[in-house]
């Protein structure tokens, strides 16, 4: 697989650039998701996030949700994208594209792909609100660390 | 000397993204418990753990050069 698959951006996604590097002539169906930043959640009112990874690591993990899919589904072709540092509202945090030769398994392999990312993938992102700032603590994005500790 | 990565909420609660541990030869376990005797940090009894780069459970021993790091639970997406 080619290196630049899964990687790791500081800089604003080019979705375009994701999805180019799975087009394959034997693909008939390419299916894109992009996460985007929400502003409102359960009443509280985003203002920005912040998303920190530990990188080498976080890539690799990204490489391996990539050999699994290709072993799940046998001639689908992945690249995945996240961005770090701060963004705003409705910019886009990640990028996923699976081409498959057919559109099934594009977009079954798709939902795997960032249901691993969330269980995974050492990637943390801290909530901006209005009111104050809390790191995030789990994949259903609703539960903070202290809350977590709390309970 | 024991390289340890902190990230996202513990790396706040600790005030560093890097702690040197001189825990070779101990287990996970022991490093755990090891931060927690020294920092203002709520119990890592839960918290994942990679060594040198993969995810690594309590009893894994630590060897000298190894790049420990704790992994908080992830919100990436």
């Amino acid at each position: 697989m080619q290196s630049n698959l899964f990687n790791l951006t500081w800089e604003p996604i080019d979705v375009q650039q994701v999805i180019d590097k799975v087009v394959d002539r034997n693909c008939g169906a390419i299916a894109t998701f992009l996460g985007t930043v929400r502003e409102m959640t359960a009443g509280k009112k985003t203002l920005q996030l912040e998303y920190q990874a530990y990188e080498p690591m976080a890539v690799k993990t990204l490489a391996q949700i990539g050999e699994e899919v290709q072993r799940k589904w046998p001639g689908a072709n992945v690249a995945i994208t996240h961005r770090l540092g701060t963004l705003g509202i409705s910019d886009v945090a990640v990028v996923v594209a699976v081409s498959s030769p057919h559109r099934k398994p594009a977009y079954e392999a798709n939902a795997y792909i960032m249901e691993r990312i969330k269980e995974m993938v050492p990637i943390w992102k801290k909530e901006f609100w209005e009111d104050g700032t809390q790191w995030i603590g789990d994949q259903r994005e609703t539960t903070s660390h202290e809350e977590e500790g709390n309970r | 000397m024991i390289q340890v990565l902190l990230f996202a909420r513990i790396q706040e609660e600790v005030g560093a993204d890097r702690v040197e541990a001189d825990v070779a030869g101990k287990s996970i376990k022991e490093l755990k418990r090891w931060m927690e005797d020294r920092y203002e940090v709520p119990s890592l009894a839960r918290t994942m753990t990679a060594v040198n780069e993969e995810f690594a459970g309590d009893e894994e021993v630590i060897n000298e050069g190894d790049t420990v790091a704790f992994i908080p639970p992830v919100s990436g997406g």
